[in-house]
């Protein structure tokens, strides 16, 4: 058989960029983040229910610098996946497909994304974390 | 019904269900929405919780996660998170992963983890509520 190469149909370097497209895969992959994140919601149950040095560990993993920025990842991939995920649910209801809509929408996820990560953090720090 | 001639090779039950092929309809579909609104409800909750408990030490914690309502929403949101993430992650599996052996085993190995994990936060929501 003939091992030359063959044309490929055209694939995503022939659009123009578009919020939509970037906000579609950010949903996938902070989909993915949260996955590996819903192991370490279980760590942590599992840390308290054995308690002593189990916990000890975890509360460290968790204080150290490197750990308060995988939760800050967590965190902020949770909220955006929250929020993005509220918008397809709408748009499975139908409502909001118009293209001003869906870049409304877009654009309103991110500004909530920011805001609520924040402020999450403002009141963990503030709580002692 | 008098005519004898077979027009559809397939069983009545199998004409019933609609399936075809695929073996399976909108359940995929179905079950990634209801436990995304399970998820949309819990969430702010489940925050909200974390950040009280934030530096706190592990009497404290205890004591909030055995309260009674919060072992409960607890169990339900691992629950539905994992199942959720297991949805999710098959389709990313779906849609990647082309060698057909590589892709049944990831899909195995997520699954079972998935289920490892649920069970493992159930068993210590249990352990924490009745110490």
């Amino acid at each position: 058989m003939a091992n030359r190469e063959r044309p490929l149909s055209p694939h995503l370097q022939v659009y123009a960029w578009q919020i939509t497209m970037t906000m579609s895969i950010m949903h996938r992959t902070t989909g993915i983040v949260l996955a590996v994140g819903a192991f370490g919601l279980a760590w942590w149950l599992l840390a308290i229910a054995m308690g002593g040095d189990s916990y000890a560990h975890f509360s460290a993993c968790l204080a150290s610098p490197f750990g308060k920025l995988v939760l800050f990842g967590f965190t902020a991939s949770l909220v955006y996946h929250l929020f993005n995920g509220i918008r397809h649910l709408l748009w499975d209801a139908g409502r909001g497909f118009d293209i001003p809509a869906v870049y409304r929408s877009g654009y309103t996820v991110w500004a909530l994304t920011a805001i609520v990560t924040a402020a999450i953090w403002f009141f963990a720090l503030r709580g002692g974390a | 019904m008098s005519d004898s001639r077979i027009r559809d090779l397939r069983t009545p039950l199998a004409r019933a269900r609609g399936l075809g092929s695929a073996k399976s309809g909108t359940e995929h579909f179905w079950w990634q929405r209801v436990t995304a609104i399970v998820l949309v409800l819990l969430v702010p909750w489940l925050v909200w919780l974390l950040v009280s408990l934030a530096g706190a030490d592990l009497d404290t914690a205890r004591a909030v996660i055995a309260k009674p309502w919060n072992a409960i929403l607890l169990a339900i949101f691992a629950v539905a998170m994992f199942w959720h993430a297991k949805l999710g992650i098959q389709v990313v599996i779906e849609d990647y992963v082309h060698t057909r052996a590589l892709e049944v085993a990831s899909q195995l190995l997520v699954t079972l983890a998935c289920v490892v994990g649920a069970f493992a936060s159930l068993y210590a929501i249990a352990r924490i509520a009745v110490s």
